[in-house]
């Protein structure tokens, strides 16, 4: 366990660091964690640069790339924090990896954000409603089904 | 597009995403875990950041490290959906449709204020 060196507002490290205080989690900063995060954001992020860039479209026509990478991110997201929460022995680094990292980095708001702006400003108001609808109701209905598919998987003991 | 330029868009992606990681736990370590103001705080300052540079009009490369790269990853589509549907599982309906709605609505217009000062510039 490496040293906590968080920002001043972090809980001095305990002689027995065993409790974790439960309403106030305070953010301490462990390597390997932001590793993990950091190696699944930079493959999740090359996905979907390369997807942006090798299909690129114009202000009102339909996003694909943006909108299939979150709709995937969602799907994988659901599925891995499930699994890892509910089926899963516990372990430090997978949720980091795969679900922080790699889903984090393939998704993204802020891309979504400006291209509603873009349809809103060329006056396509209508495919600024249908594709934030479509992008919010494919992504819940993705996380709904990976989460039920986890589910429907008996725990084997 | 060069090797080096996907190599800095992937270590900035690292970068974007570990930042989102940390912000998201300072904010929901200050705001309690009830609502996940966390990913509206990160969303929502990440949609100022990629309409400002949006609104700059810099070049392709430019845009595709500044704004897909570190601004794409630092935001997130899919921990926003994930949240919306566990607070669904807890019967929370009026705090899914608040973070569903503020989320949108606050994102739309951060994106158009990050986009009208970046024009300014």
């Amino acid at each position: 366990m490496p040293e906590p060196v968080g920002p001043s507002l972090a809980v001095p490290a305990s002689p027995v660091a065993v409790s974790v205080p439960a309403v106030r989690r305070v953010p301490r900063i462990d390597r390997r964690e932001i590793a993990a995060i950091f190696a699944g954001g930079a493959l999740g992020t090359l996905a979907r640069a390369a997807l942006a860039e090798g299909f690129p479209h114009s202000a009102t026509a339909w996003p694909w790339p943006t909108f299939a990478v979150n709709v995937a991110a969602a799907f994988l997201l659901g599925y891995f924090v499930t699994r890892l929460q509910e089926r899963l022995p516990l372990s430090a680094y997978r949720r980091p990896l795969l679900g922080t990292g790699l889903c984090g980095g393939l998704s993204t708001f802020s891309t979504m954000q400006v291209e509603v702006l873009k349809m809103i400003s060329a006056g396509a108001w209508g495919l600024a409603v249908c594709y934030a609808a479509a992008s919010i109701a494919a992504g819940y209905a993705a996380i709904y089904v990976a989460t039920a598919l986890v589910r429907r998987v008996r725990v084997r003991r | 597009m060069n090797v080096l330029v996907w190599a800095a868009a992937a270590l900035i992606g690292g970068a974007g995403s570990v930042t989102r990681f940390y912000l998201d736990g300072v904010v929901s370590s200050a705001s309690g875990r009830d609502f996940p103001l966390g990913t509206m705080a990160v969303n929502v300052s990440g949609a100022v950041l990629l309409g400002l540079i949006t609104g700059l009009a810099v070049g392709s490369t430019t845009a595709l490290l500044a704004g897909t790269a570190a601004v794409g990853s630092y935001t997130t589509f899919s921990t926003w959906m994930l949240e919306t549907q566990r607070l669904a599982e807890e019967r929370q309906a009026r705090k899914v449709w608040l973070n569903v709605a503020a989320s949108l609505v606050l994102g739309v217009l951060a994106a158009w204020l990050g986009r009208t000062i970046g024009t300014q510039l």
